[in-house]
């Protein structure tokens, strides 16, 4: 049984020009100890989706499925109580906004043993020495006297840090980290990337990256979800994807990076012209097609779901073509 | 945080002295004191020696400075139509004033932040909605109309309350609610408003990320927050209430700060009105000051600023 099944997800979202279809049949499964890494530009519905499996998303939005499980725990069943029982407890999320994600008016903390008592029978004493344990175990140092700390005394880093400390206080089996690293300095991108991969392998969970950097995917995933105007168009294991990347969306984004010692000085990136489609109002056919080169008159029509290997999978009518390295 | 102490403290000082410099200048500036003491039948002789026996022939800066050095010690001279120290005048009437205020502003949080909080979390709905039809007829109602409406329903036809004086608490119960009423739309609107700000914030997310229950994400993470605002509102509004009385202690017959004000007034009573002017703004200026550290408290980020 998967840690995680999602089948078929779908968010629409009422909106005063119509129902904006912001996540359109969305699919995949992670299991324990897998990274998948959902990648897409702002607006692709990648956050949505991640708000979805927590039940966090905002309250006009309406989450759909066929099926949503969670180590067999049907998510679309449960109520309010019993998916604040998970949250925080069995799947944890970690936010792209580190400066704002904490309150203000509270120590960490306080902020850290709340996670921890909010889920478990244990004592101020012991939430604290776990507080300082985790802490100390996502590399801050003097941990201990950081807990009588406000948020607005840390830097934008250490902040980050001490959200993920928070979302494995309760050693979750599924982490959810939504563009961790966005805020944050280069240098502190790949320690706080790192750091997750590192606490992904020691406690064994599954764990969610939800990106738009294919650097942080190829680094740290060990799956990828590439998603377009609030579809899937091409998941599978890392390696076939970006060393067959099939859909044409897939293959222009990794045209967009520059590789080194590929890429010659000067040379002009490559880019995907167009502009994402409007999501509001009746879909059908391939959202990609008004900026796919290959597009024919048969994108407009149901696009298949289509396996390339094993685990590898995309959403296009035309037959994979080898992208020129 | 001792810094931050001393620093609010030293600019309380020196708008207090500002406040006292203002009102003696203008009080003295409305007009001859001498003439209006000595009675429009006095003869010029006559003037001349109350102006003399009051002080009044010395230059501005030394009167300021006797009426300074006499407050120092809480000494506020003689009220000249109550032949009676001001001091004493005061300590009688303040009480029933501070007491009216209080009782005013505790009803007022006491409706108004929890209403004001539940409407942000029930946005839109028929709770909201009534909250904030509550809060315009909260405004449109004048406080003496609503203290004579509530004397003929609780007082005159119910019998449930006294209709005026000031001898036990329950004489205080009308006219709190009518002096309270008027405080309330503004603090639930402003708790309301900042409930919506705080629900919709990354921390409110995080903290129902972290799977607590409700009432833990609205009591404990965003009201706090919200209510910071409101802190400062409230202060002012106790200002308002204790400076703003004279209505509500007229309907009442509360003999209160706000009565004596208008009469001082009226009988261009300079030390009196003097004093309550004082009185007033150190309140005014303790209040902010206690809103000030109640705030720091609230949010830790005030202390550093």
């Amino acid at each position: 049984m998967p840690l995680l099944d999602v089948d078929t997800l779908t968010i629409e979202i009422p909106t005063e020009a119509g129902l904006l279809h912001a996540v359109n049949g969305v699919s995949f499964t992670l299991e324990r100890g897998e990274t998948l890494a959902i990648v897409g530009e702002s607006g692709s519905g990648k956050s949505l989706t991640s708000l979805a499996l927590m039940d966090l998303l905002p309250s006009r939005a309406v989450r759909k499925a066929r099926s949503l499980r969670f180590d067999g725990i049907d998510l679309m069943a449960a109520g309010r109580r019993e998916m604040e029982n998970l949250r925080g407890d069995r799947m944890a999320m970690i936010f792209q906004e580190p400066m704002t994600s904490l309150n203000p008016a509270y120590t960490v903390g306080d902020q850290l043993a709340e996670a921890l008592r909010r889920h478990r029978p244990v004592g101020r004493a012991a939430a604290r020495d776990r507080a300082v344990h985790l802490l100390e175990r996502v590399g801050i140092t003097a941990a201990a006297s950081r807990l009588g700390q406000y948020p607005h005394q840390l830097s934008g880093g250490l902040r980050q840090r001490v959200m993920i400390a928070m979302g494995l206080m309760c050693e979750p089996d599924l982490i959810i980290a939504d563009e961790p690293t966005t805020a944050l300095d280069v240098t502190i991108q790949a320690q706080i990337l790192l750091l997750l991969r590192d606490i992904q392998r020691e406690f064994g969970m599954g764990l969610i990256l939800v990106t738009h950097d294919l650097g942080v995917v190829a680094r740290v995933a060990t799956k990828v979800a590439v998603m377009y105007a609030g579809r899937l168009v091409e998941t599978g294991p890392v390696e076939a994807v970006f060393g067959a990347p099939s859909h044409p969306y897939t293959q222009g984004l990794l045209r967009a990076i520059p590789v080194p010692g590929r890429t010659k000085p000067g040379e002009p990136l490559g880019t995907i012209p167009g502009q994402v489609p409007n999501l509001i109002g009746p879909l059908a056919g391939c959202a990609f097609r008004n900026r796919c080169d290959r597009a024919t008159d048969a994108c407009a029509a149901a696009i298949p779901d289509r396996d390339l290997g094993p685990g590898h999978r995309m959403a296009c009518v035309l037959d994979p073509v080898a992208v020129p390295a | 945080m001792l810094a931050f102490l001393l620093r609010r403290l030293a600019v309380a000082l020196s708008v207090v002295l500002t406040v006292s410099v203002i009102a003696f200048l203008l009080l003295h500036l409305s007009g001859d004191l001498a003439t209006d003491l000595a009675g429009p039948e006095a003869s010029p002789e006559q003037v001349a020696r109350v102006r003399v026996e009051y002080g009044l022939d010395q230059p501005l800066v030394v009167q300021y400075g006797q009426w300074l050095a006499g407050a120092a010690r809480f000494d506020f001279g003689r009220s000249f139509y109550f032949r009676e120290s001001v001091a004493s005048l005061l300590g009688d009437r303040i009480p029933i004033t501070l007491k009216l205020g209080a009782i005013s502003l505790g009803l007022a949080l006491l409706v108004a932040i929890p209403l004001g909080a539940l409407a942000a979390v029930k946005r839109g709905s028929w709770f909201d909605r009534a909250a904030l039809a509550f809060c315009a007829l909260g405004q449109a109602v004048p406080t003496f109309w609503l203290g004579l409406t509530l004397i003929i329903i609780f007082a005159v036809n119910l019998r449930w309350l006294p209709v005026s004086g000031n001898a036990t608490w329950s004489h205080y119960v009308l006219p709190s609610v009518a002096l309270g009423w008027y405080a309330i739309p503004a603090v639930m609107r402003l708790t309301r408003n900042g409930m919506l700000d705080v629900m919709a914030s990354d921390y409110i997310r995080t903290a129902r990320a972290k799977g607590l229950r409700p009432h833990t994400v609205i009591f404990k993470h965003a009201l706090r927050n919200a209510v910071v605002p409101v802190v400062a509102l409230a202060a002012v509004q106790f200002g308002f209430m204790l400076g703003g009385s004279i209505v509500v202690e007229a309907v009442f017959s509360l003999q209160g700060l706000g009565q004596l004000a208008w009469e001082a007034i009226a009988r261009k009573d300079f030390p009196v009105v003097q004093a309550i002017v004082m009185l007033l703004a150190t309140i005014y200026i303790l209040l902010t000051f206690l809103a000030d550290l109640l705030n720091a408290w609230l949010d830790p980020r005030i202390r550093v600023a």
